[in-house]
């Protein structure tokens, strides 16, 4: 069975953007591991040849004139979603 | 339970007000997460005015608090949405507005949709509506209760791998998850996108049957919907094949679960029905293809999260690492994370042929077993979950023994069938069982007019 360590759930959390405590990684690395166990009864299966299944509509790719379409919504209502923003832009802290 | 057609000819402000007087009257089960008594009286006054004309002219609806409304929180039963007020609405919400519906609140969930008994909700469990000390089912399990507590005729729910019909069957309810595409996700906090469905939870088959009508059909906002295709069955033309899926029957299921699926074939019988056993082996593996193919699509929906352009921001970032990271980590419940690491670990170089690929390629096993059976039976039915609705706390330290509770839904869903969910009767100690129809792609209105058969 996966063995989960403590540096995997560090590097799934830093994969997932998620800065977790130390004993909720400790608590997930225990269900993580019950879970990867759980799933792995599919290596059982035989799947040689076989096509996989990315979506179940028999729709193809659909094409629209490419002219942009706001959906009835201006800049300012999404703005104004934004934690924090200054002049007509979101404002995040500094990256370099 | 009321039907949409006991308020025809009624004072909308008067059905209104009554839906809102049951809400606080029932607040102990902790269905709902708001309430917009403005908004839905202002739409009841135009109701009365002659103003707003529908097929729901007056009808007021609760919709799962994923569905995205105007001037009320959408939360997604999270924190990190606790404050988000959206500025578009759900195509779903605008059908139903456009029939006159009036939308008097908005539903508990477990949060972002990930869960089977609404007690992963950042705000507190929904408690059963036939007994307060076992859980609603979920994720949809607000929608369930407020439905089963007759606070409205009907309800707004995602179902994604059982969080419509799980929860419709813990409470007694119709629960309806639709063939993939039938109605539009614009607007609807995704979850997973390969198999996420909106559908309904109703108190019986007509008004299920009604609300899917005026849902269905295809929206430019969202380009997996399909032409429409949704047509109400007044009558069966003829009796129908139905195969009694046999992996779903055996002892490890509650036997009172068994007892009132095999009345309800029973009455299928006495309907003429032809009823056989049928087999479908990939059963045994489609909640581990789920727990793969989901999880990583969670991962993906889920990085829209950043703390960055909506919700809520950690007050505690100083760097952008760790506005992503700590608002991420505050904003999520631990099975959002559980899901949305898992889905990390499955698409991972390393790891992806072995699991993602490998579910995908089982997942095209699974349907093609589902097409077999159905060149010769109209229908599958079996129960819709291994038990009734389970006491709340029994399964929350063991996310495995969680997922299981999904093991008969999943199915339809990886495969994008339509199947629903329908109150069978109640075990010895007076708690609801659902059964439930699983039919071919676009046999929705034929699943329906099956229950309507039995109802009638």
């Amino acid at each position: 069975m996966t063995q989960i360590s403590h540096d995997d759930v560090h590097h799934l959390a830093q994969l997932s953007s998620l800065q977790l405590a130390d004993e909720e990684a400790e608590s997930l690395r225990i269900d993580l591991e019950n879970i990867l166990g759980y799933i792995e009864q599919l290596s059982e299966l035989n799947t040689d040849g076989v096509e996989p299944t990315y979506q179940v509509t028999d729709l193809q790719s659909i094409w629209r004139e490419d002219v942009i379409d706001d959906y009835g919504l201006g800049r300012e209502p999404l703005l104004a979603l934004a934690p924090d923003s200054e002049a007509n832009q979101i404002k995040v802290p500094k990256v370099l | 339970m009321s039907s949409i057609s006991d308020f025809k000819g009624k004072s909308a402000r008067a059905i209104v007000e009554m839906a809102l007087e049951k809400a606080r009257e029932h607040e102990s089960f902790h269905a709902l997460l708001s309430l917009d008594e403005k908004r839905a009286l202002e739409r009841a006054d135009l109701v009365d005015a002659g103003k707003l004309k529908g097929r729901l002219a007056g009808v007021p609806f609760i919709a799962k608090d994923n569905f995205l409304t105007l001037e009320s929180t959408t939360t997604a039963a999270s924190h990190f949405l606790e404050n988000f007020t959206a500025p578009l609405q759900a195509t779903a919400i605008e059908k139903l507005e456009a029939e006159g519906a009036i939308c008097i609140g908005k539903a508990n969930l477990d949060a972002f949709a990930h869960g089977g008994s609404t007690e992963n909700s950042a705000f507190g469990p929904t408690k059963n509506a036939h007994d307060d000390t076992r859980v609603a089912g979920g994720s949809s399990g607000g929608s369930a209760v407020a439905v089963a507590l007759d606070i409205v005729p009907f309800a707004l729910g995602t179902d994604t791998g059982g969080s419509i019909r799980q929860p419709a069957s813990f409470n007694g309810v119709i629960g309806v998850k639709p063939t993939y595409g039938t109605v539009s996700r614009y607007g609807v906090v995704a979850m997973a996108s390969s198999t996420d469905t909106i559908g309904v939870l109703a108190g019986n088959v007509d008004d299920a049957e009604l609300v899917m009508d005026i849902l269905s059909g295809r929206d430019s906002k969202d380009m997996t919907t399909l032409p429409d295709f949704f047509k109400p069955i007044v009558q069966l033309d003829a009796p129908k094949k139905i195969g009694v899926i046999k992996e779903f029957m055996t002892d490890d299921v509650d036997a009172g679960v068994r007892e009132q699926v095999t009345g309800y074939i029973e009455k299928l019988k006495a309907q003429g029905h032809t009823i056989e056993e049928v087999s479908l082996p990939m059963l045994k593996y489609a909640l581990a293809i789920y727990y793969i193919v989901v999880p990583a699509e969670i991962s993906s929906n889920l990085g829209r999260y950043d703390g960055i352009r909506y919700g809520e921001r950690s007050k505690d970032a100083k760097t952008l690492s760790e506005v992503y990271g700590l608002s991420r980590d505050a904003g999520f419940m631990p099975e959002n994370k559980r899901r949305i690491m898992i889905g990390s670990y499955v698409l991972s170089s390393g790891f992806f042929d072995a699991y993602y690929l490998k579910a995908q390629k089982a997942r095209t096993l699974l349907i093609n077993e589902f097409n077999e059976l159905f060149n010769t039976y109209d229908a599958l039915i079996g129960p819709v979950a291994p038990t009734p609705a389970f006491k709340l706390g029994e399964n929350t330290a063991d996310p495995v023994k969680m997922y299981l509770a999904d093991i008969m839904t999943v199915p339809a869903s990886l495969a994008g069938l339509p199947a629903i969910s329908v109150p069978a009767g109640l075990t010895d100690t007076g708690l609801p069982v659902g059964v439930q129809l699983i039919g071919p792609r676009t046999s929705d209105a034929t699943l329906l007019a099956i229950a309507k058969g039995v109802s009638a």
